[in-house]
């Protein structure tokens, strides 16, 4: 976390500013810290800012625009000049890409937003390169856990830490919530949820500046795929009493159904929205917090400011790992208690 | 809500999607199925040995009472041999006692009978001899002395009261 | 500023809501020490479900 902080903070001087003009003020660090948010089509670990030149590698975009259309990020040389691919041109404006003409211009409505038409953009962003990174990472360490099994029926070396997590979710997570007979179906999903969540949230606290879970869209997947296995391994009891609640007079049922429809619809965008809120401002918070350092330099001098930041920082830092953990269990737990509740057998009362 | 809907980004949705997806299925065939399948023999293998620990010491409970029981059979077994053992020796010297008691009483009365017959042949004997001894004296006597009256009673009483004295 | 005061209240709302939460499990692990470990995944859940009332009410109000 203390190299975390130091690099996040040597890297503020970057982006979009031009030459020899560091962020300092106030709107240029909440606009870097609102810009680190967003996901990006380049991975830049420094920015020099007097000559302006970013240390980093362009990754590849990839546009559906009446066709696939691919080339490396490097043609957008970071939303300072216009891509010309098959005779479309591109330009990148707030991390996303718009079709624009050949000089480049973007309209902007009343809200700032842009009026440019967005082409699908499946690019391998920085945030598919953290995805990528984690599934990868996740085959490796668990299918040398699997191999290992082969050799003994006790695992040896690192594979005897993520032994004890599989066992602590099949065991505290699983079967609780959704019993005995049945959670066997849904470990596959909800063992690969847990670890990707939380690889990609412990992720975001390195410095490598990744922010996968904090993104809407990732949140938003995630949480179908957990609404689409609830209402798939619904059973008719669980459909039942959402449309025709048992047990309670005719009116009431009427009144009951768009309520019970609603709180269907509303377990998944709770979930997507806690994960994504619960990670960004993690991030916004530390961010900030180093952000103190450049802020507060003018009261306190330089070192007093770095360290009122570090500490800050490193404190924050710390109930950040706890909540990466604490993230991906709440979003594994509530899962397997959605799915629990819809292939539940209820006694008849 | 506004600034949301305006950073969702199709793209990347579509990319988690894919990548999730396979990445369950990868996952489920690579890694979380045999991982599994391994923990849940190990725990069933665990439970099994647990299992027929338990049965071997019930076994052994039983095999101890077995042996506890056989001990105990043979102990009695002995026991009754003993008992039956030291009966025949009382019998046998009972027996033996009777026999010996017997035996002796026979050879008793026979030695009686005997000393009896012995003793009468003996007095018959002893009659004949007398007898004869008395005729002899007499007939030397009566060559001798019957000269007088008076010695030949004299002669015959104390003959007789010698005779009676017997 | 309206979206301040509404970011505000939904805070005190959760503050109260989340603090009632811990101490009520406090309250049912002291009066249950062995039903700690149950009593600490409800209370998480039942945190977790409050939060995300308060961050969607949050990010609905942005």
């Amino acid at each position: 976390m203390f190299t975390g902080t130091v690099v996040w903070a040597s890297s503020g001087d970057e982006q979009h500013k031009s030459k020899g003009n560091p962020i300092d003020t106030k709107e240029e660090i909440d606009a870097y810290i609102r810009h680190h948010l967003q996901d990006s089509h380049d991975f830049i670990f420094y920015t020099d800012g007097e000559t302006g030149t970013h240390y980093g590698f362009p990754l590849p975009v990839i546009l559906w625009d009446g066709g696939i259309k691919t080339f490396m990020s490097s043609k957008f040389h970071h939303g300072e000049s216009v891509a010309e691919v098959g005779g479309s041109y591109y330009k990148l404006y707030h991390g996303k890409v718009y079709k624009t003409d050949a000089e480049g211009t973007i309209t902007l409505d009343d809200h700032d937003h842009p009026t440019n038409a967005k082409p699908l953009d499946f690019s391998i962003t920085k945030s598919v390169v953290g995805m990528l990174f984690a599934g990868l990472l996740m085959l490796l360490l668990f299918s040398a856990l699997a191999r290992g099994y082969k050799k003994g029926p006790i695992p040896s070396g690192f594979a005897r830490v993520l032994e004890p997590l599989v066992i602590y979710v099949r065991d505290e997570i699983a079967r609780p919530n959704i019993g005995e007979k049945k959670y066997r179906k849904y470990m596959g999903f909800l063992l690969t949820v847990f670890f990707f969540i939380w690889i990609l949230n412990l992720l975001g606290l390195t410095p490598l500046g990744f922010n996968v879970t904090g993104n809407i869209a990732v949140t938003v997947c995630l949480a179908l795929f957990t609404f689409f296995i609830v209402q798939f391994s619904g059973n008719k009891e669980y459909w039942k009493h959402i449309f025709w609640m048992p047990g309670v007079p005719v009116p009431m049922k009427i009144i009951l159904m768009p309520i019970e429809v609603l709180g269907m619809l509303t377990k998944p965008f709770s979930l997507l929205i806690r994960l994504f809120a619960n990670i960004t401002a993690g991030h916004f918070v530390v961010m900030s917090l180093i952000g103190l350092m450049i802020l507060l330099k003018a009261q306190f001098g330089a070192v007093g400011s770095t360290g009122i930041s570090l500490i800050l920082t490193l404190f924050i830092s710390v109930i950040e790992i706890l909540v990466a953990f604490l993230q991906a269990f709440i979003f594994t737990m509530l899962s397997s208690l959605f799915i629990g509740m819809a292939v539940a057998e209820h006694d008849h009362h | 809500m506004d600034q949301l809907l305006n950073d969702f980004s199709p793209g990347l949705f579509f990319m988690q999607a894919i990548i999730l997806l396979i990445l369950i299925l990868l996952m489920r065939k690579f890694a979380w199925k045999p991982i599994l399948n391994s923990l849940q023999d190990r725990e069933d293998g665990i439970q099994g040995a647990l299992d027929a620990a338990a049965e071997a010491k019930k076994e052994m409970q039983n095999l101890q009472a077995d042996n506890e029981r056989i001990l105990n059979e043979a102990r009695a077994e002995r026991d009754s041999m003993l008992k039956e053992a030291k009966e025949l020796k009382e019998n046998m010297i009972t027996d033996a006692k009777v026999e010996a008691q017997a035996e002796a009483d026979k050879i008793v009365a026979k030695a009686q009978a005997t000393i009896a017959s012995e003793k009468k042949a003996a007095i018959a004997d002893l009659k004949n001899q007398v007898a004869g001894l008395s005729v002899e004296i007499a007939e030397k006597v009566v060559r001798k002395e019957l000269s007088g009256k008076d010695k030949q009673l004299e002669l015959v009483e104390t003959m007789l009261e010698d005779v009676t004295l017997n | 500023m309206y979206n301040l005061i509404g970011a505000g209240l939904i805070v005190i709302g959760g503050g109260i809501g989340l603090g009632q939460i811990g101490g009520k499990a406090m309250e049912g692990i002291a009066r249950q020490p062995e039903a700690a470990g149950k009593i600490q995944t409800a209370m998480i859940i039942i945190g977790a479900l409050l939060e995300g009332l308060a961050f969607g009410a949050l990010i609905l109000g942005k």
